[in-house]
């Protein structure tokens, strides 16, 4: 016995204005178990809310429904509101009648009613399947792994460390500091970058509460939050960082020289070496691969040159294991290889060089050491790698109009005969401070020509580099011979920020870089909970965002880990221990490596994402979801071809939530229209739909069934596509042997911004489905078919 | 290997040595290539516009020539046709991309009603691809006789060979297949800026001085880098870097002509198949350099 | 004198026609000018390819009496080089195509003089340039 309120919106005409509300209420009022029916102007707001506590103190509601906008809009208030009433969140469903019937279906508001009748029916049904389930939290500690010491690292360290937090903070290269330590001055300050850097890395290297490993790597992470076990190798420096004094004599003998990296191969280093002027730790290295040996035989002259005692032949690999609570992802980025681009002649034309090769050229002039002559007549091209189809990345690099305008004030200022030219299609000049430092630049004399050269090409005498440019504000063709010509190469996702994704299972968005569980409202969260990224490794940012994101990454961490534990989502597998024979099918299936097999399949609820992939893998119908289960959704099926009229179609769309359904509901509130025969069922994934539902779907009276998922590349799961693309095989299979077409079950995969896509296909849908009839005896003929799990 | 090959009209006419040089070589390395029966002019250019069918149909009609081969016994399951001509290549292959779409392709199908289907099969190759990668590099080093010891060579790829992107043999931006083939035969390859800057194709009627200009940059780019001969695997460039030279003189007083060759000419010289080279037929006659090179005269095979 | 140009519904016809025919976006292009100065022919063109494409947007039918679509020789290096991914020379055929369909040849044979005939062009050079020049 239950005792359900249902509560549908006006939501001050947006819903009223095409949804006939009173009906729709009459309409519920007659449906079994609801013992209160309201309609109210505004749901969500303190006298809707008001409602529900008072009718359920008074009439002793234990479920209540919501016939108002989507739940994605709204949900979590209603839950909020069944807390303070004293019920479990998860007893609350919301029927979407705005973003999915009244705004989609405007122009037939007859239909627009008849559909939220249906909706919320399909809501009574399925919330008086949900089960009350309470929710698991699970013990936080206090470690903190932060992946990358660059900026973003040391910054997110520092914040959490300071918080009183553990932080291991991980390197790869021997010291911290990232590409802004490369840089010489920022933008739009002109401060000195390894200035302003080497405070901070030295409260890395001083602070208590940071185990700094650097020249470490991350051998693998396995876990879940709370719990994350990080298995380390720490690469031996064959030197003992608190006995050196950096004090150079062993450089001085060395007898190997190899390319300097820090100086981007422009200058040499010896074997051992500094690793940049302001490393932390401030210590030598030895480079194994490049010294002439270690063991067995060994030169040995480092050692003799070495007063402080400090080289240490016998250091080996160190083997770290942590035991990790939450986890901050700070890889940063590389530039653009700019050999992609031949045609600018880099590595052809001595006189081409890249944009970050110039901040050292730059840093080092300032000490003294010419590396190469830059000249008087000098070249930016902007946009090399970014905004460019031709290689794949089609994003804005962000910085690159910036550096450009502050590289070449720098040069300008520094010799005011100089020619400084900037070739630009945009001047991306959005930041605090950056219109009026391009401004400023301007009145320098650095000249902005709006046109980009399609190639390079080199004097064979002078070997200046002849560029020749449409200036497109004039339209004429201008051409000049520069000394030397800088690429504003754009910014890509480093090798390690890719290694990561992986190790992490990390999505990454369509351009790369690692993808955000929300775009507006969780910019440094990932889909992987307890797993946090900040800086370039999220997408191509300055500085002071970088460090806002750090923060950002920083306080979310400690959100978690404050409170000592954490509370997970409700929305988990779980296995019936009694029907379970130990297979192991469910194992496979699983993306996330949730499952374990212990006699009994063994669900790990931290690091179960609850797609429910599992399901349509289990022979013995021994797996389900807590919330989203089978009897959940079934109810919602049954109850959306309920009461079919004659000549009347009703198509079943299975929505997932992160894009399916927030893709529909982005149509609905652009107030796209679509067949009104359509009805939308939200599930966490669509892999959760077995191939025996979608034929009990086609018993019960439906006429076409789709399948919506994320694309791979933004799916906070993966490897969800191949199971649902089996799951409607099967289906399809059986739905032949019954006579009818396979093709009435579709399924593809969408990103939240293709309303063109989502409309086409629920026309499609409404096509297949109105096509031709399919006879009650076919459907009858199901019943009989085997669906082979 | 027995390969079906389609000429186009230039080389059966006016640059009949480029094709019987290939000819030549071809055989030097195992493959005999049967030409295509009853092929037609394939239009040259390919059509641009997204609703022309009708252009199509003259490249289609050659891919179902290679299928009838097959179907007749000539050909053994054998669906790879090459093409020794860049511009015809460029046509052939564009037509068969577009094929590829089902409802083009029953378009054409349905108006070439006595001719059999075309059935999308045939991958259309140019001869350069073949030597790349079909024989492989260090087959042609193998079997050179002469080796072009002391030639310096300048490929010069043109448009149709290298673009689109999706039609393209090699990178557009920075192409080595020329190269890779003139260092196999001995030859000592030359980088030049405008290997594959337009020679000003069509525009040699009616408006040649525009040809004559680009001919000029192209030569002077090669020059410039110490070729002796440049190559070229286009018919019309190899007509408009070559012929066209004469108002090149015209136009720039002081402007020394340079041997222009096909690459097959290249290959046939270094395989020993001097005369099927058929250097009597350039333009700008390379036999004086040639032959101060010692690269002719030299012990011929039969 | 600058003449006021009043926008409204005519631009869009010859954006229309174009787009229709190369079955390009055309709009996509952002004016980056890489097309111009990736050209061969750009020194001798009365409108850049970038101008061109601009006129193309903006419904400037100068476009179409230009020698620019002309001298085109359709090498397709734009098109490689367009950042935006535009197929220029789709753009530049739609252009000439214009003509062309309605008759109005760029070239007439009979006006090509007898000693440029005989001067041994080969057979691609004349059916290329028929192709091209004629409808």
């Amino acid at each position: 016995m239950t005792r359900i309120g249902v509560y549908v919106c006006h939501c001050g005409g947006n819903i009223s204005d095409t949804v006939n509300v009173e009906e729709v209420a009459q309409f519920a009022s007659k449906l079994p178990d609801v013992v209160v029916v309201r309609s109210i102007s505004h749901m969500c707001s303190e006298s809707g809310q008001k409602a529900i506590m008072d009718d359920v103190r008074e009439y002793k509601l234990d479920r209540i429904v919501v016939a108002a906008c989507s739940p994605q809009f709204q949900g979590s208030t209603f839950e909020k509101t069944l807390i303070k009433a004293g019920l479990n969140p998860s007893m609350v469903e919301m029927a979407n009648i705005r973003e999915q019937s009244a705004w989609p279906h405007y122009k037939t508001p007859e239909n627009a009613t008849e559909k939220a009748k249906v909706l919320t029916a399909m809501a009574v049904e399925r919330i008086r399947k949900t089960k009350p389930v309470e929710r698991e939290a699970i013990k936080i500690g206090k470690n903190v792994l932060v992946i990358g010491g660059g900026i973003a690292g040391i910054q997110a360290s520092l914040d959490l460390a300071n918080a009183g937090f553990n932080v291991f903070l991980v390197e790869e290269k021997p010291t911290i500091g990232g590409h802004m330590a490369q840089l010489s001055r920022t933008f739009p300050t002109e401060d000195c970058a390894s200035c302003i850097l080497a405070p901070k890395m030295a409260d890395v290297a001083d602070h208590p509460n940071i185990h700094l490993l650097t020249y470490t790597e991350i051998l693998d992470i396995y876990g879940s939050v709370g719990n994350f076990k990080v298995r380390l190798k720490q690469k031996p420096r064959y030197v003992d960082p608190d006995r050196c004094t950096a004090c150079g004599e062993c450089e001085k003998v060395c007898p190997v020289s190899v390319p300097d990296e820090f100086n981007l191969g422009m200058t040499a280093r010896k074997a051992i070496y500094l690793p940049s002027p302001t490393a932390v730790p401030h210590a030598h290295v030895i480079d194994e691969n490049a010294c002439l040996g270690i063991v067995p035989l060994r030169c040995g002259l480092c050692e003799q040159a070495c007063e402080a005692n400090a080289i240490n032949y016998d250091d080996t690999p160190k083997y770290i294991n942590l035991d990790i609570d939450t986890i901050i992802v700070a890889t940063g980025f590389e530039i653009f290889d700019v050999r992609k681009k031949p045609q600018y002649g880099y590595g052809r034309f001595q006189n081409v060089i890249t944009a970050l090769e110039l901040e050292r050229l730059i840093v080092e002039a300032a000490e003294g050491h010419f590396i190469r002559p830059i000249g008087k007549d000098i070249a930016f091209i902007q946009c090399v790698g970014s905004r460019d189809k031709q290689v794949g990345n089609l994003y804005c690099s962000r910085i690159c109009c910036m550096y450009a305008t502050k590289l070449a004030s720098l040069l300008k200022r520094a010799d005011p005969s100089r020619d400084v030219y900037i070739f630009y299609t945009d001047l991306r000049a959005y930041g605090k401070g950056f219109e009026e430092y391009y401004r400023k630049a301007q009145e320098l004399g650095v000249k902005f020509i709006r046109g980009r050269p399609g190639e390079l090409q080199e004097d064979p005498e002078t070997k200046k580099v002849i560029v020749r440019v449409e200036d497109t504000l004039t339209r004429k063709i201008i051409e000049k011979k520069f000394d030397l010509v800088v690429l504003s190469v754009g910014l890509v996702p480093s090798k390690g920020t890719l290694k990561i994704a992986e190790m992490l299972k990390l999505p990454r968005s369509s351009d790369g870089f690692l993808k955000e569980a929300h775009p507006k409202f969780r910019p440094v969260d990932t889909p992987v909970e307890g797993v946090f990224v900040a800086g370039t490794a999220q997408g191509p940012k300055d500085i002071p965002d970088t460090v806002a994101q750090a923060s950002a990454a920083a306080a979310r961490a400690m959100a978690i880990m404050n409170r000592g534990e954490l509370e997970l989502s409700p929305i988990k597998a779980i296995v019936y221990e009694e029907k379970c024979d130990g297979c192991g099918e469910c194992i496979e299936a699983c993306p996330v490596d949730a499952i374990k097999l212990n006699g009994k399949a063994s669900i790990n609820a931290a690091i179960c994402k609850g797609c429910g992939a599992c399901i349509s893998s289990c022979p013995r119908d021994a797996i389900d979801l807590k919330i989203f289960s089978n009897d959940e959704i079934m109810a919602e099926i049954e109850a959306a071809l309920k009461d079919k009229k004659e000549g009347e179609h009703r198509i079943l769309v299975f929505a997932d939530d992160m894009c399916t359904y927030t893709l529909a509901d982005g149509v609905g509130t652009a107030k796209l229209n679509y067949p009104s025969d359509i009805f939308i069922i939200r599930v966490p994934s669509s892999s959760r739909i077995t191939p025996k539902m979608m034929i009990k779907a086609f018993e019960l009276g439906a006429d076409a069934i789709f399948l919506g998922e994320c694309e791979e590349a933004v799916s906070p799961y993966s490897g969800t596509l191949k199971v649902i693309k089996e799951n409607v095989e099967k289906a399809r299979k059986a739905l032949e042997e019954a006579g009818i077409e396979g093709g009435r079950i579709q399924y593809s995969s969408f990103v939240t911004v293709m309303f063109p896509k989502f409309v086409n296909i629920a026309n499609r849908l409404h096509e297949i489905a109105t096509k031709n009839e399919i006879s009650e005896d076919k459907r009858r003929r199901l019943h009989k078919i085997e669906v082979v799990e | 290997m027995k390969l079906p090959y389609y000429p186009g009209c230039t080389l059966k006419k006016n640059a009949k040595n480029f094709e019987k040089a290939a000819i030549a070589a071809a055989k030097h390395l195992g493959i005999e290539l049967v030409e295509l029966p009853r092929w037609n002019c394939c239009g040259a250019v390919s059509s641009l516009t997204s609703d022309d069918v009708m252009h199509h149909v003259a490249a289609i009609r050659n891919l179902i020539r290679v299928q009838q081969m097959n179907d007749d016994g000539i050909l053994d399951n054998e669906y790879r046709l090459v093409v020794l001509c860049a511009m015809c290549f460029n046509v052939l292959k564009r037509s068969n991309i577009l094929a590829s779409d089902a409802m083009m392709l029953n378009t054409i199908n349905s108006f070439m009603d006595t001719e059999p289907d075309y059935e999308g099969t045939v991958e259309v190759k140019h001869f350069l691809e073949v030597l790349r990668d079909e024989i492989g590099i260090d087959t042609i080093k193998s079997k050179v006789i002469n080796p072009l010891k002391g030639l310096k060579v300048s490929a010069y790829y043109g448009c149709t060979l290298l673009r689109p992107r999706e039609v393209g043999i090699d990178d557009p931006e920075a192409p080595t297949i020329m190269e890779r083939l003139i260092e196999a035969l001995g030859a000592e390859p030359v980088d030049n800026p405008h290997k594959s800057l337009c020679c000003g194709s069509y525009h040699t009627v009616g408006n040649k001085e525009v040809v004559a200009r680009r001919t000029y940059k192209i030569v002077e780019g090669a020059r410039r880098n110490g070729a002796d001969v440049i190559i070229t695997s286009c018919p019309l460039c190899a007509f408009n870097l070559d012929n066209r030279q004469a108002l090149t003189e015209k136009l720039y007083p002081g402007f020394k002509r340079m041997p222009i060759l096909y690459f097959t000419q290249l290959m046939a010289l270094a395989f020993g198949y001097e005369s099927e080279a058929g250097f009597d037929g350039n333009f700008v006659d390379p036999i004086p350099l040639l032959e101060k090179k010692g690269l002719i005269g030299m012990k011929v095979q039969k | 004198m600058s003449e006021v140009i009043h926008i409204g519904k005519e631009e869009n016809e010859l954006l229309a026609k174009v787009e229709e025919i190369s079955g390009e976006i055309v709009t996509l292009c952002e004016q980056c000018g890489i097309c111009t100065t990736s050209c061969p022919m750009a020194d001798d063109m009365d409108f850049t390819p970038a101008a061109i494409m601009h006129a193309v947007k903006t419904g400037d039918k100068a476009v179409l009496d230009s020698k620019a679509i002309w001298i085109c020789a359709s090498c397709f290096t734009c098109t490689v080089r367009c950042p935006r991914g535009i197929d220029l020379a789709k753009v530049t055929e739609a252009l000439r195509q214009i003509h062309l369909r309605k008759n109005k040849d760029h070239i007439n044979l009979e006006e090509v003089k007898e000693e440029e005939l005989e001067e041994d062009l080969p057979p691609i050079a004349i059916v290329s340039a028929l192709r091209k020049f004629t409808g």
